[in-house]
């Protein structure tokens, strides 16, 4: 960004979104989207709104309701010279594009030994907490950081998400853009109106401490915080990192705060079992154990089917079970 | 009418009386006026699920308006011992089959238990777009293998035919020549996506031919004709002896049928049609509306009166009044239940989870810890 005073606007999260698609569209004429509803609805979150009026039916793309179609033609797209960025309407309806993604966005490039490359951004909105309908809550991120070869990113806040977004479609391989829905318009931030990026593969640190490290990521960031001030007020003062790119992660500032306070937490509303947690406390133990002095605690979502929304304020980490986990793991 | 060779099969005019040369349905008069009946509940139900959702008492809710004839009819045809496979709107198909409408708010309402329908010949409520279409042919090929005489009816919309779940489940269906009917309900709109983007197929009845077997289009908002032609599909799905030398290939049990009908309202209660289509449109459509026409042809008959349709009225609305106290009267579901149906058995793990979760509840209560 340049040092002068940039011209800002107060977006919510899913306002930049739409104005990172916006800025990209308008730098580079390859960038297109597509999916179901993508266009003269301007998506069912209006992620897309008003992108059909100024870029036309050959760059917003209304596409027949098909994931694996929309996500497979991307990648023929994007190998022969395009930057697609696919939407998803709901991570939970992925699943039909999981072959296209795994078999071949993620080692185009290596099966081609680069003469074919993917660079892509599935979007798809994320995550629990809206009361919505069956399979519009998982947070499956754990699935794709699994697979070599893609990029995986969520955002937590206006700012990043447009700088974000701009970083992964620029980015030359594929990535999958999470969106947390829950805080698609909980709150707003100044957002740069011209064109920045984010780098992908950096934490950020949401608050400095010495006592604790708490590391998250999309919609649990908010309440993660909420949580540090509460505790803070007894004393417990903790450092919250937004991992913020899950694949490649920031291994160096998991293991730079964890080596300060020796202690940490890890929040995820996915499962617990096969999730993210798993991965940063090992890549704790593999590189900081001897600056280890309680057992690392993990606040996740249950190992059970993502419940209708009757349970599902139960089945997601919220701010008492998070600071519960936080004095546990400091008097420990 | 006529589309691409396709004969559209209609019983009843847009005003309600018997099209020129067609054969009505042998149904009794108690029959007729059941459908007419479970239309008009179905309507009724509809407008207040859409009023408990606004009012904060439900969740998003997936409306059927104008889409009654369809489900009505396609499910009056089946015989007790058949099955239905729905997607996600059929709230008036799954109330013929057993489901209460109770317990279809009672889903729609966030409760799992709603989506359990023990001794009812119904698979549960399928939401991802044609996945449901592979488990109809499954279970009507399983059906066959252990010697079963019933048929499998399944329902979908126009956007499900252009998912790859769709074509695998028909092109299964026609190699193993299953007894299952393949309902579209073609109402026109894929949330903004018009029909005429899903395919450039001039009927989507005609995708049939591929598979090798029969496709029937017919005017899925009359529900005489509906019936008529899934009550046949249902019949030849179950003939062993029934021969195709005539139809496109060497399947006989299977049948396609595009019942062409429109959604009066939105996909869901968080869609706004407003966006992506015309008035105008929906008014030439709601001129097809199926519940005047079935009465009209009620009437004309000297089935139902005034004075009958007025008690109708009443029952319904009765009958709708109490599904909702029902199930506003039921309590929650226990924080534990989502651990119990996972596997037969609950895991160690899942213990574990569970005790976890009841131990946070014991400490803080559930206002501090949901808050």
């Amino acid at each position: 960004m340049s040092t002068q005073q940039a011209k800002t606007q107060n977006l919510t999260l899913v306002q930049a979104v739409r104005d990172g698609l916006k800025c990209e569209m308008e730098r580079d004429d390859d960038v297109i989207v597509l999916g179901e509803d993508v266009g003269k609805n301007g998506g069912v979150f209006r992620a897309t709104e008003g992108l059909y009026d100024e870029f036309g039916e050959d760059r917003v793309i209304d596409t027949p309701l098909a994931e694996s179609g929309i996500v497979g033609t991307s990648i023929g797209m994007a190998a022969y010279g395009l930057r697609p960025v696919p939407e998803i309407q709901f991570s939970g309806f992925m699943y039909p594009a999981f072959d296209q993604i795994v078999s071949h966005a993620a080692r185009l490039r290596s099966r081609s030994r680069g003469r074919f490359t993917c660079p892509m951004v599935v979007r798809a909105p994320y995550g629990g907490g809206i009361r919505a309908p069956e399979h519009h809550a998982e947070s499956k991120e754990a699935i794709y950081v699994h697979e070599a070869g893609l990029k995986v990113v969520i955002p937590s806040t206006p700012y990043d998400t447009k700088g974000l977004l701009a970083a992964s479609i620029r980015d030359p391989d594929p990535v999958i853009f999470l969106e947390p829905k829950l805080i698609y318009r909980a709150f707003r931030d100044e957002v740069p109106e011209e064109s920045y990026t984010v780098e992908l593969g950096e934490a950020a640190t949401r608050r400095e401490g010495d006592d604790i490290s708490i590391f998250t990521w999309g919609a649990m960031t908010r309440p993660t915080l909420e949580a540090a001030e509460s505790v803070a007020e007894d004393g417990i003062d903790c450092e919250v990192i937004d991992m913020r790119t899950l694949s490649p992660m920031d291994t160096d500032a998991i293991i730079d705060s964890f080596k300060k306070t020796g202690r940490a937490v890890i929040v995820h509303e996915a499962p617990k079992t096969g999730g993210l947690a798993g991965e940063i406390t090992a890549t704790i133990q593999e590189n900081a154990l001897y600056y280890q002095e309680a057992p690392i605690n993990r606040v996740t979502g249950f190992d059970v089917p993502y419940p209708l929304y009757a349970l599902e304020d139960y089945y997601l980490p919220e701010n008492t079970r998070i600071e519960d986990a936080i004095r546990e793991t400091y008097e420990a | 009418m006529s589309t691409s060779g396709y004969e559209m099969r209609q019983v009843l005019t847009e005003d309600g009386s018997v099209v020129e040369g067609a054969t009505v349905p042998e149904l009794d008069d108690e029959t007729l006026v059941e459908m007419y009946r479970t239309m008009r509940l179905a309507r009724h139900f509809d407008s207040r699920a859409v009023s408990l959702q606004r009012q904060g008492r439900m969740g998003t809710y997936p409306p059927l308006s104008g889409q009654e004839g369809a489900q009505v009819g396609s499910a009056m045809a089946l015989e007790t011992d058949d099955w239905l496979v729905p997607s996600y709107r059929e709230h008036a198909a799954s109330y013929i089959r057993g489901v209460k409408l109770s317990q279809t708010l009672q889903y729609w309402m966030g409760d799992e238990r709603g989506n359990s329908v023990p001794g009812a010949n119904i698979f549960p409520v399928a939401v991802p777009i044609a996945t449901q279409v592979l488990h109809a042919t499954g279970a009507a090929w399983a059906s066959k293998l252990s010697g079963g005489e019933n048929a499998f009816l399944c329902h979908f919309g126009d956007g499900a035919t252009s998912e790859g779940d769709f074509h695998e489940g028909l092109n299964f269906a026609g190699v193993f020549d299953v007894p299952a009917v393949f309902f579209c309900n073609n109402n026109q709109w894929a949330i903004s996506v018009p029909r005429e983007r899903q395919t450039a197929s001039k009927t989507l009845a005609q995708k049939a031919n591929a598979y090798g077997f029969e496709g029937v289009l017919v005017d899925g908002m009359d529900p005489l004709a509906v019936y008529q032609v899934t009550d046949e599909a249902l019949e030849k799905a179950k003939d062993p002896e029934a021969v195709g030398d005539d139809g496109p290939g060497r399947a006989t049990r299977p049948t396609l049928i595009e019942a062409v009908q429109y959604r009066f309202g939105a996909h869901t209660t968080a869609d706004d049609p407003s966006v992506y289509r015309e008035k105008d449109e929906v008014e030439r459509w709601k001129r097809k509306d199926p519940i005047p026409r079935l009465e009209t042809f009620l009437r004309d008959r000297g089935i139902l009166d005034s004075e009958a349709i007025g008690s109708i009225e009443t029952a319904i609305e009765d009958e709708v009044a109490t599904a909702i106290e029902t199930v506003e009267s039921i309590e929650r579901p226990m924080p534990a239940e989502m651990f119990d149906a996972v596997y037969a058995e609950r895991t160690k793990r899942l213990d574990e989870q569970a005790t976890y979760l009841e131990q946070l509840r014991e400490r803080y209560g559930d206002d501090e810890l949901l808050e």
